[in-house]
């Protein structure tokens, strides 16, 4: 394999607690090539948040360690509620990590205009969160995860609020969009389908305290469509993760 | 997101408020005018309401009206400026810190024990007569709706914002402009709407209490003066100062959360 851009080393995080401390991620390792698409798959309480969480250096792990090739890491997230200001425009709210950047609000503006096109928001840039539904809502995210260039793109379930219709046209755009955009993402989910349908590779974690359990390549030809799901091939693939999730 | 909370109810529409509140002002007016008719009281209990105008285009032209609102509406902007500049500041560093809230919490409490009006006298002998001790009884009767306020709004921030501010490596400064203070103004100017109306109560308390100018003055002449024609001028002028306030914040609020919901015009 050539150089990884994340490499993820014996991590595990402890959370102290009244009743005796809870382990939410025992002895993680894995490692993620630059453009690769990782799904993490596993049951709701298995750490996939945290892990994120620590990624993004949010929280401290316990023991074990993590690196970005090429120190620290500029980074995109996405969580699972849309996380939109309310009180920030469509478009202000894509602008935000540029300002955070200071960054000429005209260049911004050009560089947002890009991502609404790309993403599909166009006619929407000055609408106030509270009118965009929730597909729209997550659209402006992924705009507001990609604007300022990020070395990797972290998604939390980044759909796991939408109707099933919605978020199957979110991963075709989504798959659309990191094709076009080259980036290496780490998404977290729970579901079989979303991560069949998107990534290159599989993680699934077990149930508390987390641990890697399966690492499975998705050798699914792409683009990836529907009628994929009725293949042999992928009827494989899902049992043998379902299985890992037990 | 609980966010959705904080939102405001629906307003009434403004037309059908405007015409209530015309309605039940015309309605008062009216037994006013019924019971000093017949009543058969006497003007130093119950002026009619034709004498209350007389007696304020008298205050207004004589220009004595004018200097006195304009004493009572320094005192209590200076004082809701001051109290709010403190408890801004102190509600932001509780809201930051919970050693800082347990250290300070205990006396707060006992401050807010202390009844503001009786300690009033005191603030007067203590600081004289003039416009200080005025601003001193707002700023202090103003401080703590608003400490308060502040420490909730700043608290209610949903910790996903904060998460995305750090995983955007924003600094301190850049958190309090962009997340803290967007995110906590609509609490803080509920705060400042509760404190602009007890302002004008902390200055009138002042003014009763010593002094030689001022809307409160003005009530303690007309008493003396058994003018209560003039008491009755000075607390309309009050009320209309408060309602001016309470205005001015809201058209403020209006202004500055046009993202919270579409108003009425
Ligand atoms: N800050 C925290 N303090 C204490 N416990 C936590 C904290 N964050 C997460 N946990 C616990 O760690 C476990 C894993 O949580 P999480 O990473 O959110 O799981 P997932 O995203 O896979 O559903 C859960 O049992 C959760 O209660
Ligand atoms: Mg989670």
């Amino acid at each position: 394999m050539a150089n990884p851009i994340l490499t993820v080393h014996d991590m595990s995080i402890t959370f102290p607690d009244r009743n005796g401390d809870l382990d939410a991620l025992d002895t993680v390792s894995f490692s993620v090539q630059p453009r690769e698409f990782v799904c993490v798959l596993g049951p709701s309480g298995s750490g996939k948040s945290t892990l994120l969480r620590i990624l993004a250096g949010l929280l401290e792990p316990t023991s074990g360690s993590f690196t970005f090739a090429g120190g620290k890491p500029k980074i995109g997230m996405v969580f699972q509620q849309s996380n939109l200001m309310p009180w920030r425009t469509a478009l202000e709210n894509i602008t935000l990590p540029l300002e955070l950047q200071s960054v000429q609000a005209d260049e911004a503006h050009a560089r947002a205009q890009e991502l609404i096109d790309l993403v599909g928001l166009q006619g929407f840039e000055s609408s106030w969160p509270r009118d965009l539904s929730g597909g729209m809502a997550q659209r402006v995210a992924i705009a507001r995860a990609l604007i300022h260039d990020p070395d990797i793109l972290l998604l939390d379930e980044p759909f796991g609020s939408l109707d099933a219709l919605t978020r199957e046209r979110m991963w075709t755009e989504l798959s659309r969009i990191w094709q076009r955009r080259q980036k290496t993402v780490l998404m977290v989910t729970h579901s079989i389908s979303e991560s069949l349908f998107l990534a290159d590779r599989v993680l699934v974690l077990t149930q508390r305290p987390g641990k890697v359990k399966l690492d499975l390549g998705v050798d699914l030809p792409r683009p990836r469509a529907d009628e994929m799901r009725y293949t042999a091939h992928f009827g494989e693939l899902a049992r043998r993760l379902k299985e890992a999730i037990g | 997101m609980d966010w959705k909370l904080l939102r405001k109810p629906p307003r009434t529409s403004r037309r059908s408020l405007h015409w209530t509140a015309f309605a039940s002002l015309a309605a008062a007016l009216l037994g006013w005018w019924l019971v000093s008719r017949f009543a058969g009281l006497p003007a130093f209990i119950l002026p009619a309401p034709e004498q209350v105008a007389v007696r304020f285009w008298k205050a207004l032209t004589d220009g004595s009206l004018l200097v006195h609102t304009a004493a009572t509406l320094t005192e209590v902007l200076l004082g809701l400026l001051a109290g709010t500049i403190a408890a801004v500041t102190l509600g932001y560093a509780i809201a930051k810190s919970r050693l800082f809230e347990q250290l300070v919490s205990p006396y707060l409490v006992a401050t807010q024990a202390i009844p503001i009006v009786a300690i009033a006298p005191l603030l007067v002998i203590w600081f004289g007569p003039g416009i200080f001790s005025k601003v001193l009884i707002c700023a202090l009767i103003v401080f703590f709706p608003v400490l308060v306020n502040t420490v909730v709004g700043v608290r209610a921030v949903p910790r996903p914002f904060h998460d995305l501010m750090h995983s955007l490596r924003a600094t301190r400064g850049q958190i309090l402009r962009m997340l803290e203070v967007p995110a906590a103004l609509p609490v803080l100017l509920g705060g400042l709407r509760v404190g602009a109306t007890l302002s004008v109560i902390g200055a009138v308390v002042g003014e009763l209490v010593g002094s030689d100018h001022g809307l409160g003055f003005l009530v303690n002449v007309g008493r003396g003066q058994y003018d209560t024609a003039l008491v009755f001028v000075a607390v309309f002028t009050l009320i209309a100062l408060a309602l001016a306030l309470y205005g001015l914040v809201s058209f403020l609020e209006r202004k500055l959360l046009v993202w919270q919901e579409t108003f009425e015009r």
